[in-house]
């Protein structure tokens, strides 16, 4: 007759917040770039700390369109798993516990366009990813980066990606 | 006096990738140089790995060489007198994973160049050249001397 109580909110957190690190600290090229990711529930912020070897034009001195490219790659295919793991976190399937490192496949990069808006200035950079479309085998996402001001985005990008299991 | 040109060409676009730190941080070397277009490796990293299951180089890497040696190929239009370019746009087609262990190398050719803009083709490959690991297509501001 009685409910069970809701779990406390602190252990929903820690769980949420133990799959998001698993996941972003099994991929070593995130690590190098220093890419955190701030969470709000299911939204996800990534953020790009402002580092010397991210310059790619010292002149200016301007982010390299490299860096900016890869950080919003990184953004989107970790909103893509995030989501994955989110479903199947709440479905009660899935104990970030017993995950230790493992994370499953990653979606694959297909293509991915990048528009350049203004030079990434040298502070930080912040980064968020909407999927467009999720399909079984496809995904589109689009990827919006800004810096001190939300409203004038540096570069944003668009992209397809194989989702994991469907190889070729 | 020709030789000597493509020597000053070839220091003059070491120089450049030399200069761009997020270029060195990711080890990126220039092959070979010339009249718009330009040649640049990259070698295999541990660090840059983006699938950790496979080992494979994570694509963001791969579009930073690309986007690195299509600036190079544009910096070296030294007909049309280019002092500087940012990337406009650049879109990239991941055909496989890079194999694991191996340099990737990406040659850049500007294949149209207008007053302000020049039109790039980049193909990405690894010790397999027959078989390219990403292509991509961009534009590119162009500043000239005045």
């Amino acid at each position: 007759m009685s409910r069970p109580p809701p779990e406390p909110v602190q252990v929903v957190k820690q769980r949420r917040d133990a799959a998001l690190s698993t996941l972003v600290a099994a991929v070593p090229y995130i690590g190098f770039l220093g890419v955190g990711f701030d969470r709000r529930g299911d939204e996800l912020t990534a953020i790009l700390p402002f580092s010397d070897r991210l310059i790619g034009n010292p002149a200016l001195p301007a982010l390299h369109g490299g860096a900016t490219a890869a950080f919003l790659e990184i953004t989107a295919i970790v909103e893509l798993a995030w989501a994955q793991l989110w479903e199947e976190m709440e479905a009660g399937r899935l104990d970030p516990g017993t995950l230790s490192g493992r994370i499953p496949l990653l979606p694959k990069t297909i293509d991915l366009t990048v528009d350049y808006l203004r030079a990434g200035l040298p502070r930080d950079a912040y980064a968020r990813a909407h999927i467009t479309r999720s399909g079984r085998r496809y995904a589109s996402v689009r990827v919006e980066a800004w810096q001190d001001n939300r409203a004038r985005p540096f570069a944003q990008a668009s992209g397809h990606f194989l989702m994991p299991g469907e190889e070729g | 006096m020709r030789a000597g040109m493509e020597e000053q060409r070839q220091r003059i676009a070491r120089q450049f990738v030399e200069a761009v730190p997020h270029a060195m941080a990711l080890g990126m070397r220039l092959e070979a140089v010339g009249e718009g277009w330009a040649e640049l490796s990259m070698p295999y990293d541990a660090r840059f790995v983006g699938e950790p299951a496979t080992g494979v180089i994570h694509g963001g890497a791969v579009f930073a060489l690309m986007d690195t040696c299509s600036g190079a190929a544009v910096l070296n239009l030294t007909g049309a007198k280019v002092v500087s370019t940012a990337t406009l746009d650049l879109r990239i087609d991941y055909m496989r994973p890079a194999t694991p262990g191996q340099r990737i190398r990406a040659r850049a050719e500007c294949h149209h160049l207008t007053r302000t803009v020049a039109f790039i083709r980049a193909t990405a490959t690894d010790d397999d050249a027959a078989r390219p690991v990403a292509t991509a297509t961009g534009a590119f501001t162009v500043e000239r001397a005045k």
